[in-house]
């Protein structure tokens, strides 16, 4: 009798729950927020700028926002997995340099991008490898290979940059579809659609939150750790090696000493989405959004005629800003 | 006790929800000086929470809370401290790194003139502090060389310098042996006399005799009365408690030609356990009792694949099988419930659902084209299963961690039965949890094996649960299987005696 009252009780919750769940998770969802600050950000600096609010200038900003965008989608899959990845920078500068010789040697387009993806897949299988094998501390594991893959590619070729980008090549950095939108552009919007498909339908996405919200009990469900964390890695430097050539294109060389510093945008990209550094909770599109954020305020103060030097001011000040919202929106998500 | 006087504490109406959920109502305590005052109920029944209220952690929905007739308005729990509210965890906050005379003096250490710590005025009066709770402690010891005992005594001494008049002390004897008991009680008493009123809140309804006053039984959120411990017996506790007579679960004997699901041959891991064979069948419960340190949770692991076996051989239905990782297991239908919950069992940050639908994924069952996740079928069957198991949640995409211990662990068995699996080996299946979950949670061990054909193998301590649940008991003591009980042969006599056996060599 008394399990006949919970059951309906049960049933009754779940219809109501459906019914109101759809505009209470459209509210409750970090990428609304999120856009609507951007938005907001928006709608002030055209007040402050009549070019600002341009389709020229938005496409513009989302040309600038396109490399850190491609990392920080990468960078979302090993913090949410609980891990950190501080080698992307590098992996990037590796994988513009490996493609640019393959592009020296007078190789096809399809080759150079097979071999700067793989450069990015072998960089990130290191990384995996280190933390799933050795077991090893992933701040450890991947500010070890900052330093040695930063070195590799300057080691490649002396240090020097690889100049005369194959035209065909050039497309992708610098080509635009219909003339309008940027490749880059593009191209991110590809792989955030493809990375949200990976998150929410595929086990690999379950099981990367699995891994971060605590890993011993996704091993004891049975999940495979090492292919999972090495997966994780190999995907996220596979994404920092696109990113690599999309620059090399862009400017039309391989820079060695290119990307410094691109992890502390990438990772501020996905802090400001809201992905908790602890693992096991956060959310892409948010990525996307912060990654944005980031570039419209580098665009939007550049514009306005602000000293360049302030980017960086304000984009500490957003990152802090974006995650005590972030907080206080749990806060009251749980009370 | 003095009923005549004034009381120190009264809270009155206390009314608290979670997620739209009740869990106190119109909650009525008071606490006189000098008293101790026991605070009994089930997990979940709200003693922790009407706590957390009392040192203000959590905000009331409504109600008062009187200190010697005023009403008090607490925002943060600094505020419950000024007005002489202390609260001891049963795991203290405490910097392991800092001497005791530090921890005492934490946050408001005595200054010198020029605004420095005055640490000979500090370690002095930590000192007198300790002497005069008759410790021998030395104040500049550092805490982490501390027993927990004397940890605890810290605490105490601590809330005794924060002129503490309420001190509300959690399970303050779980960890502690009975002599450390006798000399908290001690410590308990000269505080009364003192006039502190100590709220005392514990599971072990034995000890409550011999320190309680008067005792308040909570039940789902509502105070079933306060009574004066002289006049209660055990017996009308538990039953206030649980709001009940225990209910009595019969098992169906099991038929004698069901199959063998599970043998194993001369399992070894070294310094573990050595040469344990047994088998189990079809529809069976087998329970594996032993002390701790017998073996018997590492026995376990080592068949799930957690840890390596030195030697030994595993059949599955008569299938020699090969289990590396615990991956290979659930692959092979084995299900695996640990101890430690939300050490290794759930995902703490994960949605109900998540949780409950993971060794399906991991097992590879229910994709759609081999390789993308069946989220209706997910839908389905965590629904299906909250159903049937009871969880109390009001939204399966809420976040375990919000769930109470009990309805944790049945997320917990919900994810093995959504996987599928055959042979379900569970480590302390209800431990922690409260007596009305433990009763569901046997319930579904037995509706698993006798009416859909699974195998339970069952770890416990809890020897009558052993009892009343297994179909034969296999007795574990360092390391070695030493005896193997039917039903009708054991006793909680004879199994404690084999399991307190000396192994030789």
């Amino acid at each position: 009798m008394a399990e006949t009252v919970q059951t309906d009780q049960l049933d009754n919750s779940d219809v109501v729950q459906r019914r109101t769940n759809w505009l209470r998770e459209l509210t409750q969802h970090p990428a609304v927020s999120l856009t609507a600050i951007l938005l907001l950000m928006w709608i002030i600096l055209s007040r402050l700028s009549p070019y600002f609010f341009s389709l020229d200038n938005v496409l513009q900003i989302t040309l600038q926002a396109a490399v850190v965008a491609m990392i920080a989608a990468g960078e979302t899959f090993v913090i949410l997995s609980g891990g950190i990845d501080l080698s992307v920078g590098s992996i990037f500068a590796m994988s513009a340099m490996t493609a640019g010789l393959v592009m020296q040697a007078k190789m096809p387009i399809p080759i150079v991008l097979a071999v700067g993806l793989l450069t990015g897949a072998v960089c990130g299988l290191a990384n995996g490898w280190g933390v799933s094998k050795l077991q090893l501390p992933p701040f450890i594991v991947t500010l070890g290979t900052m330093s040695i893959l930063r070195g590799f590619a300057l080691l490649i070729n002396k240090g020097i940059p690889i100049f005369g980008a194959n035209p065909d090549f050039a497309f992708l950095g610098q080509g635009r579809v219909f003339d309008l939108i940027p490749v880059p552009s593009l191209v991110v919007l590809g792989v955030y659609i493809l990375c949200w498909f990976i998150l929410r339908q595929t086990p690999f996405g379950r099981f990367t939150y699995a891994v971060g919200s605590n890993p011993e009990a996704a091993r004891l469900a049975g999940v495979g750790m090492s292919r999972q964390i090495i997966s994780i890695y190999v995907l996220c430097g596979v994404l920092a090696g696109l990113a690599g050539m999309t620059e090399a294109s862009r400017l039309s060389s391989a820079q060695p000493a290119g990307g410094v510093g691109l992890e502390l945008d990438a990772i501020g990209a996905v802090v400001i989405g809201g992905t908790s550094l602890f693992g096991g909770e956060g959310n892409i599109v948010a990525t996307l959004i912060g990654a944005l954020m980031i570039a419209t305020i580098r665009n939007g103060l550049n514009i306005v005629g602000i000293e360049a030097f302030w980017q960086n001011v304000v984009t500490g000040f957003i990152i802090i800003l974006a995650v005590y919202l972030d907080r206080l929106r749990r806060l009251h998500g749980a009370a | 006790m003095d009923e005549k006087r004034a009381p120190l504490l009264e809270m009155r109406n206390i009314s608290k929800s979670f997620f739209g959920v009740p869990v106190l109502q119109a909650i009525n305590f008071d606490l006189y000086p000098g008293e101790v005052h026991v605070l009994l109920g089930e997990n979940g029944a709200g003693k922790s929470t009407l706590m957390k209220i009392l040192s203000a952690a959590y905000r009331l929905d409504s109600g008062q809370i009187l200190i010697d007739g005023q009403e008090q308005h607490f925002k943060v729990p600094a505020d419950a401290q000024t007005v002489g509210i202390s609260t001891i965890y049963q795991h203290f906050n405490q910097c392991l790194d800092l001497t005791i005379a530090e921890n005492i003096f934490l946050g408001r250490p005595p200054r010198t003139r020029f605004g420095l710590i005055d640490w000979r005025q500090m370690n002095r009066d930590a000192q007198a502090a300790l002497s005069n709770v008759n410790t021998n402690l030395d104040a500049r010891t550092r805490i982490g060389t501390l027993s927990i005992a004397s940890r605890q005594v810290v605490e105490i001494v601590s809330a005794i310098n924060r002129r503490t008049r309420i001190l509300v002390m959690d399970e303050p004897t779980a960890a502690l042996s009975e002599q450390e008991v006798k000399r908290l009680f001690e410590l308990i008493r000269s505080l009364t006399e003192r006039g502190v009123g100590v709220i005392y809140i514990s599971h072990r309804m034995e000890e409550l005799q011999s320190i309680g006053d008067r005792v308040t039984v909570l039940r789902d959120g509502r105070n079933t009365g306060t009574h004066k411990i002289a006049e209660m017996d055990l017996d009308s506790l538990v039953r206030l408690m649980i709001g009940r007579d225990l209910n009595q679960t019969n098992i169906a004997p099991l038929p004698d030609d069901m199959p063998e699901t599970l043998r194993v041959e001369n399992l070894t891991r070294k310094g573990k356990f050595q040469s344990v064979s047994f088998s189990v069948r079809q529809g069976e419960i087998v329970g594996i009792s032993g002390l701790m340190g017998s073996g018997r949770t590492e026995l376990a692991q080592s068949i799930f694949g957690v840890h390596p076996l030195t030697s030994g051989e595993i059949y599955i239905r008569g299938q020699r099988v090969n289990i590396r990782i615990p991956g290979d297991a659930v692959k092979l239908g084995i299900g695996f419930l640990t101890e430690d919950r939300l050490g290794d069992g759930l995902g703490a940050s994960l949605s109900i659902r998540d949780n409950m639908s993971l060794p399906l994924w991991a097992s590879g069952q229910e994709y759609v084209y081999g390789l993308f996740l069946n989220r209706r079928k997910e839908r389905q069957l965590s629904n299906e299963y909250s159903r049937r198991l009871n969880v109390r949640a009001t939204n399966m995409s809420m976040p375990v961690r919000y769930l109470s211990g009990g309805n944790q662990q049945k997320v917990v068995l919900a994810k093995w039965l959504i996987a599928r699996c055959s042979i379900l080996i569970v480590d302390e299946p209800t431990a922690g949890i409260d007596i009305g979950a433990k009763e569901e949670v046997h319930r579904l061990l037995i509706n698993f094996t006798r009416q859909e054909g699974g195998t339970v193998i069952m770890i416990s301590s809890d020897l009558p649960e052993i009892l009343k649940l297994s179909d034969r008991i296999l007795v574990m003591a360092k390391g070695h299987m030493v005896k193997e009980l039917n039903r009708a042969e054991a006793t909680e006599e004879i199994v404690m005696g084999y399991s307190l056996t000396s192994i030789k060599g």
